[in-house]
């Protein structure tokens, strides 16, 4: 049956859904129009394979940068997710109701924390710790706890609503049945809200890789691909907030091709979670 | 129980990361609040006087960033979910794109076209739109997600009910994905309180108090990066201001709790 | 029902909006707006407002971004003045720079590190790499940690202009940004050696961060030597236009280099245009 006010609504919400997609238009047109003089054979070549990245003697090297952007958000997932995940199950099952809204406020307030405060605390707390293993402290392993502290309300607060959205009969069935929590929480809430976890991965990843300030200040910033977990990196998102106000032509260019990068990367990472999520919630 | 105390043990060290940033930043800040730190303008660069004139260029840019990317990015993901799954793939593929631009390109690019392009200059207005184009991946995302994990059944039910779409959207979805809908909010909300390089290029730097929506006023992020990374010696008022903005975000995750609250009760579906 | 809530704050939202619009669009003539260097623009900003409150009806903005900013925005007109925390160089040839204030760099260590000077060699080993622990200087048995600030700070090519060096000679452990950055990792590090604007160092070190001022050449690292132009590494803070400046700009700049802002200068730890 064909209702007007669906053609209407389909029209209406279709303007919104136009004007969303003119955005990410412009946002992307505004990105691969900086970057076009250096989207080329040759100069991709370059990014690949020069000694080192010094703009102003025209050595574009970007592989150390790319290589240690991979680590450092890897390595944050990595830490964050089973954390988060935990603090998720916990909440939406285990937690007394006073105990889950103290949980959920507190994420809320993770996540609003601006990165410069994160920074901050991580240069003042964490680098010195590490500083006295090893100098100097700023390090691959400075970038990796700071960023995972910061990534796990966005994993956090997506699981959580994915999880509180399993049907309750399923539950009560697995209860029934005499489950313990382990099975219960590992052989059906999860499985059936994957779902909404994979897309908090997805999403938390890309504010991983995208994220500038607080590594900037952790990391070290020396342009070296990452040989140990105390080596002083420099990400991607970091370069190019140190250089951009200093760049000009080719480098500006080259400064906009990496964020391009950054972008495609997360449509890489996307795409093979979608892959992955083939089969997803049973609900759908 | 063994693996209850794991989970209990992981969420008691989340809770305990953000209890030492927290405590560290209230430690160093609170002691230079008073009422007139609420109320006054900043002084000596902003290491004394208040921070009245930011509090409000900070409420005014949220406005406008939510004002703009809350229905734009319900109603997109509506039309995503609901009424063109077909032809959504390019639109969704360029969201997740854009998730992963870096905060200062997007303040290029907000710079580019709200503050020159459209002649907005410094201004709140560009960084609210600035920050309504950050705010709409992650918002569009997790909404989405969230329709499509809703029963087809409840789809077919209405349908079988003689509901138009849009009725059954209105009235049972939404409500029913009001808790994930809330949650994206949170997150995005949540990103743009945080935002700091974006803002930079396109509300800008003033510290004075905004006449208008056209005048340049800096965020609360903007004042805590200045004072901490660039005045000397703005150490103490930077936590102090990283203490309101916490307030800020602890007020706003209450609203949000409490639409949360509200909306659930609404649900026209057993839980 | 509808949640009702939700379409009131819209309605009021919009006619906020409305209102706000409409009431913005009549800018005074008198208006000036700032931008370019971070380093610069707190200084900035102080000077304009104590220029507003003497000149009622106008207004100056002032807006960050760098120095590079700074520059491009003088040249296309955006800004009537750009912040420039370095001298121009030779193809700025079209803008005119005027400097309000001195700021020295000096290199700092950690305070628990004894070594008190190094020579211009010692400085040109460490910071290339060959030196790489204390005790080969007079110091402690702890290895090295070289703070350098990014490529393209002026603050980078003035210590590499001093000691002759290039920026790709200098073998760092951290590279920074900005000068607080600066002050913090090497305070944060036992090892560390970094250089950055002698006031706030100064302050900083006498507000109990862990972190000295290292002798330059035998001139004490001081705002002092500053202005008495004894001590090697300075630079200017630079307030630049483009062409012939309005007459409000004129002013402007005039009362950013007089003595009614010298309080000012040194509120943010830079050395005033005074004589010695």
């Amino acid at each position: 049956m064909r209702h007007d006010s669906d053609v209407l609504a389909k029209q209406l919400l279709g303007v919104f859904a136009a004007a969303t997609a003119l955005l990410l238009a412009l946002v992307l047109g505004f990105l691969i129009r900086e970057s076009v003089s250096v989207i080329s054979v040759a100069h991709v070549w370059h990014f690949l394979t020069d000694d080192g990245w010094y703009p102003l003697e025209r050595r574009f090297g970007l592989l150390p940068m790319a290589w240690a952007t991979l680590v450092v958000s890897l390595g944050a997932l990595l830490v964050a997710a089973p954390l988060a995940l935990a603090l998720a199950a916990y909440e939406t099952f285990l937690a007394s109701p006073v105990v889950a809204s103290i949980l959920r406020l507190g994420m809320g307030l993770l996540a609003g924390i601006p990165s410069v405060v994160y920074g901050l605390w991580g240069l003042t707390v964490v680098v010195p710790l590490i500083a006295g293993w090893q100098a100097p402290g700023t390090s691959l392993l400075a970038a990796i706890l700071v960023l995972a502290l910061m990534i796990v309300p966005t994993i956090a607060i997506t699981s959580s609503a994915a999880l509180a959205r399993v049907p309750l009969p399923w539950l009560q069935g697995a209860a029934a049945l005499g489950m313990s929590h382990r099975t219960l929480l590992l052989g059906i809430a999860f499985p059936a809200a994957r779902g909404g976890i994979v897309a908090g991965i997805v999403l938390a990843a890309a504010r991983a890789l995208g994220e500038t300030m607080a590594v900037l200040m952790v990391a070290g910033n020396v342009v070296q691909t990452p040989s140990s977990l105390f080596d002083s990196v420099r990400v991607l998102t970091a370069n190019i907030a140190l250089e951009m106000a200093y760049a000009e032509g080719d480098h500006r260019a080259a400064l906009f091709a990496s964020g391009l990068a950054l972008a495609l990367l997360v449509l890489a990472l996307t795409a093979l979670a979608h892959r992955a999520q083939r089969g997803g919630s049973y609900a759908a | 129980m063994l693996f209850g105390a794991v989970l209990g043990a992981a969420a008691a060290l989340c809770v305990l990361a953000l209890a030492w940033v927290l405590w560290d930043v209230a430690r160093h800040g609170l002691t230079l609040w008073s009422w007139s730190y609420l109320l006054d303008e900043p002084s000596n660069a902003g290491r004394s006087g208040g921070i009245a004139p930011i509090l409000v260029s900070t409420l005014a840019i949220l406005a406008v960033a939510l004002t703009v990317a809350f229905p734009v990015g319900v109603a997109t993901a509506v039309w995503l979910a609901e009424f063109a799954p077909g032809r959504a793939a390019p639109v969704r593929l360029a969201l997740h794109a854009l998730a992963g631009v870096p905060s200062i390109v997007f303040g290029l690019f907000g710079s580019a076209l709200f503050s020159v392009l459209l002649g907005l200059g410094f201004s709140i207005l560009s960084g609210g739109l600035t920050l309504a184009c950050m705010m709409l991946p992650p918002l569009i995302s997790t909404t989405e997600a969230g329709l499509s994990a809703l029963p087809s059944e409840w789809r077919r039910g209405g349908a079988a009910l003689g509901m138009s779409r849009s009725s059954l959207v209105a009235h049972v979805l939404l409500p029913a994905a009001a808790p994930t809908i809330v949650a994206g909010a949170v997150l995005a909300v949540g990103r743009a309180t945080a935002e700091t390089a974006a803002l930079i290029y396109t509300s800008g730097y003033v510290d004075r108090m905004p006449g208008s929506w056209l005048d340049s006023g800096r965020s609360l992020a903007v004042h805590i990066y200045d004072l901490s990374m660039n005045v000397a010696g703005g150490d103490r008022a930077a936590y102090a201001a990283a203490s309101a903005l916490v307030v800020l975000i602890l007020v706003i995750n209450l609203f949000a709790a409490s639409v949360r609250r509200r909306w659930a009760l609404r649900q026209l579906a057993p839980d | 029902m509808h949640p009702q809530f939700g379409r009131r704050q819209l309605l009021v939202a919009a006619l906020g909006i409305g209102a706000g619009a409409r009431s913005t669009l009549t800018w005074s003539a008198e208006r000036l707006t700032l931008t370019g260097s971070s380093t610069v623009a707190p200084l900035a900003l102080e000077i304009a407002k104590r220029f507003e409150k003497l000149h009622p009806g106008v207004r100056v903005d002032v807006q960050s971004g760098g120095s590079s900013r700074g520059i491009a925005d003088a040249r296309s007109g955006i800004a009537q003045i750009g912040m420039v925390s370095r001298e121009l160089k030779p193809d700025e040839a079209d803008l005119t720079s005027s400097v309000i204030a001195i700021d020295g760099v000096s290199l700092i260590v950690h305070r628990s590190n004894p070594v008190a000077t190094l020579s211009d060699d010692q400085v040109t080993a460490i910071f290339t790499g060959k030196v790489r622990n204390w005790r080969d200087v007079g110091g402690p048995d702890r290895v090295i940690s070289v703070v350098s600030k990014a490529e393209g700070r002026s603050t980078l090519e003035l210590f590499t202009a001093h000691y002759k060096l290039r920026n790709s000679d200098i073998r760092a452990q951290v590279v920074i940004g900005d000068n607080q950055q600066g002050i913090k990792t090497v305070g944060a590090n036992p090892g560390g050696v970094g250089y950055v604007s002698i006031g706030t160092a100064a302050f900083e070190a006498g507000q109990g961060t862990p972190i000295r001022l290292l002798n330059m050449g035998g001139v004490p690292a001081s705002v002092a030597e500053v202005r008495k132009g004894r001590f090697p590494l300075s630079r200017p803070l630079n307030l630049v236009v483009r062409g012939e400046p309005s007459q409000l700009t004129k002013s402007f700049i005039a009362f950013a280099q007089s003595s009614a802002v010298y309080d000012l200068v040194e509120a943010q730890f830079f050395v005033t245009l005074a004589p010695a």
